[in-house]
């Protein structure tokens, strides 16, 4: 870099001032570019799995014949834990009124409160007014963890 | 300063830094009262390193099927650290850029900058801004989102009512007969692999041109100063010009964060294949004069279909512009007039039919 | 040989083809005439080709007698068995000849009910029939006439979405209901209902419409007494809620028709929260006043859910607010909808007026209310330190810009 030519007639403090405020205007620049790009570069602490797989409970957090609701993407899913030890998934959002369905252990059938319509454990509609099924997951046990994901398009 | 010179002294012992950058250095820019216009190319060549910058930063994140696609741009926008700035700034770098390119090329070409020899840079310039075109037709689709979806839908859609080649060139870049994941697969390979690649042999055969036939000056002061010699004024590149650009440059920058942090670009909602188009689906601000103009073509011209015609009119207007310089041989004259004339034009129409297209709802 | 024997069978096919088609469609000159004629013997062609009847094979004469295969007016004598016209009297036990024949039926649609003209026995308008009325509906005023279509055809009378429409032929004409003692204002009644925007607007098929609460065959209103069974068939919560509560005894003594009492018979409308309380337009007042349990008790389950709605209402705008400057909330929305939820279920459990329960679901639904507006101030907060973060930046981006514009200046000596 060759040596500029400076004006004689600027005063050295001048130039010292200027050359500071340039030099340090860049480092504090170039600094407040790098910050967000070294944060960034750190993976966050919740790891990404995806929009179609989610960690809905850990193994053992349900008790037989019980269940409990879950975010999946931006809806409620539900996820069951039979009489039996089996687990089934499906959404939560009841096909009449979009209301939330809830899980009826003494009926073993998932309810819903509005108006009193009725899924099997697969999802489908079997009494009330709801007219189509709860759209059903695939469960997954892997590890300690029970994934829930959609079910693959065919 | 004594370790910059160190450095600068070990390089030197082994590359001939001085030889190397002698050309740079010697580089001068005419000043003169359109000099301004010369600032368009270098931001956008600056907002082009800026978008593969966030891309690359992107990439660290970004997942292209289309099962995931949506949720890993949501995931970087919410979770990653700054992810929304990034991503921000990606997207309105991206913008920008095509708005500074469209300015570039309309600033050469009412400065004439395309005359000889220049006439490859001009080529090599238009074929750049069919790639930033490109870059954001399929960058676009990237998050899939629904207005993304049916914006790509109907762009390729249009692609392939061209006679012959249309059917194949649309199953070429949809991946298949529909818009697909396989489609965001593609999409996603030409952004991140095929574009850059083409774009970077381009840009360096762009700028090498640049240098080597220095800087143009347009006719009217070129005139003048022939008459009057003691007028014709310059500025050394090396450090002046580029002092100056590096203020443009960091201007543009504070503008591209204030837009991120006060303006954060959507996300939208997720793409469903299978719903309907929603109302009032539209492509991007670039696209909007070509899709207004389509609108608004009558069904039938003649015993041609008239989106057909209209496709074809702007295929040959895309062929025209980019041989311009071989229609102004004799670089003065009517012919210059004309090509004025028609840039004029050009731009009035594409400004009024993007207005057109987004008053009329 | 072969070709002789294909041209045999080619013939043995075409005759077979002819003659199973003319048994398909059974002779019926009845209506080469009365097509033609006018009213009152005319009948449209077309359009009884469209009845169920006439699709299973069923003639005229099924119904009416006399011979369908000739085409003479020997057809309509006595000998032939004719019995003309069919009296208003006369039509449900000539209905009810089939319809109430397990055995014939079974060969037509083994699962169709055949109790019909029984239920229709129960009914008011069966009721009168045999007393001697012939001003009440038959069978042929639901169903139509000629052009009988099966109640789950879009276009039949009897089609859930068009039941309140034929009920109202008879129970909205006020010259028609002229000697009877009911209203004639159910059907507008019932049209400004959500029910009715539910089955004719929505299409929700499972919503009520007459013969949901009153029954088709065997019409006739429920009973004071039985009025919250019919409603409790969908709303299963109030209903149970309402059974254990002290206005079950109260309402029954009182005489009153539980749910109908509050929410209405027809003219069911969405309830709202101003139903609730002390004010002017709440229903409690209609009984309880200054002093009562009741009354302090009203008051309070109204203040309660006016203090949830206003804090679900207060999160929901905070989030606005941020997902509008670009922040990212959609897990804080999905959570806020379970608020949304509570307050839905604390509509609910007043209707067991016990404060306890009520008091669960708002303190369920505030927990949640709360917590989403927190993350709405804290999305607000992160958008602000965005803001300020974008200050710093402009500010020493602003700096090098005008040290750069001095430093060009300084070597240029200007």
């Amino acid at each position: 870099m060759a040596t500029v030519p400076s004006d004689p007639s600027v005063q050295p403090t001048r130039r010292r001032l200027v050359e500071v405020l340039l030099g340090g205007g860049l480092l504090a620049s170039v600094a407040s570019f790098l910050y967000p790009v070294l944060r960034y570069l750190v993976p966050p602490a919740v790891a990404d799995l995806g929009g179609d797989s989610v960690v809905a409970a850990k193994v053992n957090e349900l008790k037989p014949n019980s269940a409990r609701i879950f975010r999946f993407g931006s809806r409620p899913g539900m996820l069951i834990r039979t009489a039996e030890g089996e687990y089934r998934a499906m959404s939560a959002t009841c096909t009449h009124l979009s209301c939330t369905v809830q899980y009826r252990e003494d009926l073993r059938e998932v309810w819903c409160a509005c108006h009193n319509g009725m899924y099997d454990l697969n999802g489908r509609n079997v009494s009330g007014p709801p007219p189509r099924p709860l759209e059903a997951f695939d469960v997954h046990v892997r590890g300690d963890e029970i994934v829930v994901g959609r079910k693959r398009e065919g | 300063m004594k370790a910059l010179h160190a450095v600068k002294s070990w390089i030197d012992e082994r590359f001939d830094w001085a030889e190397l950058t002698a050309p740079l250095r010697h580089k001068s820019v005419p000043i003169h009262k359109l000099s301004y216009w010369y600032f368009l190319g270098g931001i956008t060549l600056f907002l082009f390193v800026i978008q593969v910058c966030t891309g690359i930063l992107l990439l660290l994140y970004y997942r292209a099927s289309a099962n995931e696609a949506f949720e890993s741009v949501q995931y970087i926008t919410t979770q990653v650290q700054f992810g929304w700035l990034i991503r921000s700034i990606h997207s309105w770098s991206a913008n920008l850029m095509v708005f500074t390119a469209f300015a570039h090329m309309f600033s050469v070409l009412f400065l004439k900058a395309y005359r000889k020899p220049r006439e490859l840079t001009w080529v090599t310039g238009m074929v750049l801004l069919f790639l930033v075109l490109g870059f954001g037709f399929s960058g676009y689709l990237l998050p899939w989102n629904t207005l993304a979806f049916f914006a790509t839908k109907v762009g390729t859609e249009i692609t392939g009512q061209l006679p012959l080649v249309g059917r194949k060139m649309m199953i070429f870049l949809r991946g298949g007969e529909e818009v697909t994941g396989a489609t965001l697969t593609r999409f996603f390979g030409f952004h991140v692999a095929v574009l850059p690649g083409i774009t970077t042999v381009l840009l360096a055969l762009h700028v090498a041109l640049i240098q080597r036939f220095g800087m143009s000056v347009p006719p009217k002061v070129e005139a003048q100063w022939k008459a009057h010699p003691e007028q014709a004024r310059d500025m050394k590149f090396l450090p002046n010009f580029l002092l100056r650009e590096l203020m443009a440059w960091y201007l543009a920058l504070g503008v591209l964060g204030a837009l991120a942090a006060l303006m954060p670009w959507e996300l939208g909602t997720k793409a469903d294949p299978f719903a309907p188009a929603p109302a009032g689906i539209r492509p991007e601000w670039y696209f909007m004069f070509m899709f207004q103009t389509l609108k608004l073509i009558p069904a039938k011209i003649g015993f041609l279909d008239g989106e057909l015609v209209g496709i074809l009119v702007f295929g040959a207007a895309g062929a025209i512009w980019l041989l311009l310089p071989f229609f102004d041989r004799d670089g003065r004259g009517r012919m210059q007039r004309w090509i004025t004339g028609v840039g004029v034009f050009a731009l009035a129409f594409i400004v009024a039919m993007t207005a057109y297209g987004y008053m009329a709802k | 040989m072969a070709t002789w024997r294909n041209k045999a069978l080619l013939f043995l096919g075409l005759w077979l083809a002819v003659s199973l088609g003319q048994a398909q469609a059974p002779v019926n000159t009845c209506l080469d005439c009365h097509s033609a004629l006018d009213a009152p013997l005319h009948v449209d062609a077309d359009r009884y080709a469209q009845d169920i009847h006439a699709q299973k094979g069923l003639t005229c004469a099924d119904c009416h007698g006399g011979n369908p295969t000739i085409a003479d007016p020997d057809a309509m004598s006595k000998k032939a068995g004719f019995r003309g016209h069919i009296e208003r009297k006369q039509i449900p036990a000539l209905c009810g000849r089939c319809h109430s024949d397990g055995a014939y039926m079974r060969q037509y649609n083994p699962s169709l009910r055949t109790d019909q003209l029984s239920q229709y026995q129960t009914s008011v308008h069966g009721k009168r029939l045999a007393a001697g009325e012939a001003n009440v509906a038959v069978c042929t005023d639901c169903h139509g006439l000629h052009g009988i279509r099966p109640p789950n055809d879009p276009r039949s009378n009897v089609h859930p979405t068009n039941v309140a429409q034929t009920c109202a032929r008879c129970h909205a004409d006020a010259a028609h209901m002229k000697s009877y003692s009911i209203p004639t204002n159910q059907f507008a009644e019932y049209r400004a209902s959500v029910h009715h925007d539910a089955l004719a607007v929505r299409g929700d098929l499972s919503a009520p419409t007459c013969t949901t609460c009153h029954g088709n065959h065997g019409a006739a209103p429920p009973g004071v007494g039985n009025v919250q069974n019919v409603c409790s068939t969908c709303h299963v919560f109030q209903a149970q809620l309402f059974e254990k509560s002290p206005h079950k005894a109260a309402f029954g003594s009182a005489g009153l028709p539980g749910c109908v009492t509050c929410h209405g018979n027809h003219r069911v409308t969405h309830p709202t929260d101003a139903m609730l309380g002390t004010a002017d337009k709440s229903v409690c007042t209609n009984c309880h006043t200054s002093g009562d349990a009741g009354y302090a008790a009203a008051g309070h389950f109204a203040d309660e859910i006016a203090k949830l709605a206003s804090a679900v209402e207060r999160s929901d705008k905070i989030l606005a607010t941020a997902e509008n400057s670009g922040m990212e909330v959609s897990q804080a929305k999905l959570e806020q909808d379970q608020a949304r939820d509570n307050l839905t279920k604390a509509r609910v459990s007043i209707h067991g007026v016990q404060a306890a329960k009520v008091d669960e679901d708002i303190k369920a639904g505030m927990k949640i209310a709360d917590k989403s507006y927190a993350e709405g101030v804290q999305a607000l907060k992160d958008r602000d330190y965005r803001r300020m973060g974008l200050g710093v930046s402009v500010l020493t981006i602003l700096v090098v810009v005008m040290a750069l514009g001095l430093y060009i200046r300084q070597i240029e000596g200007r």
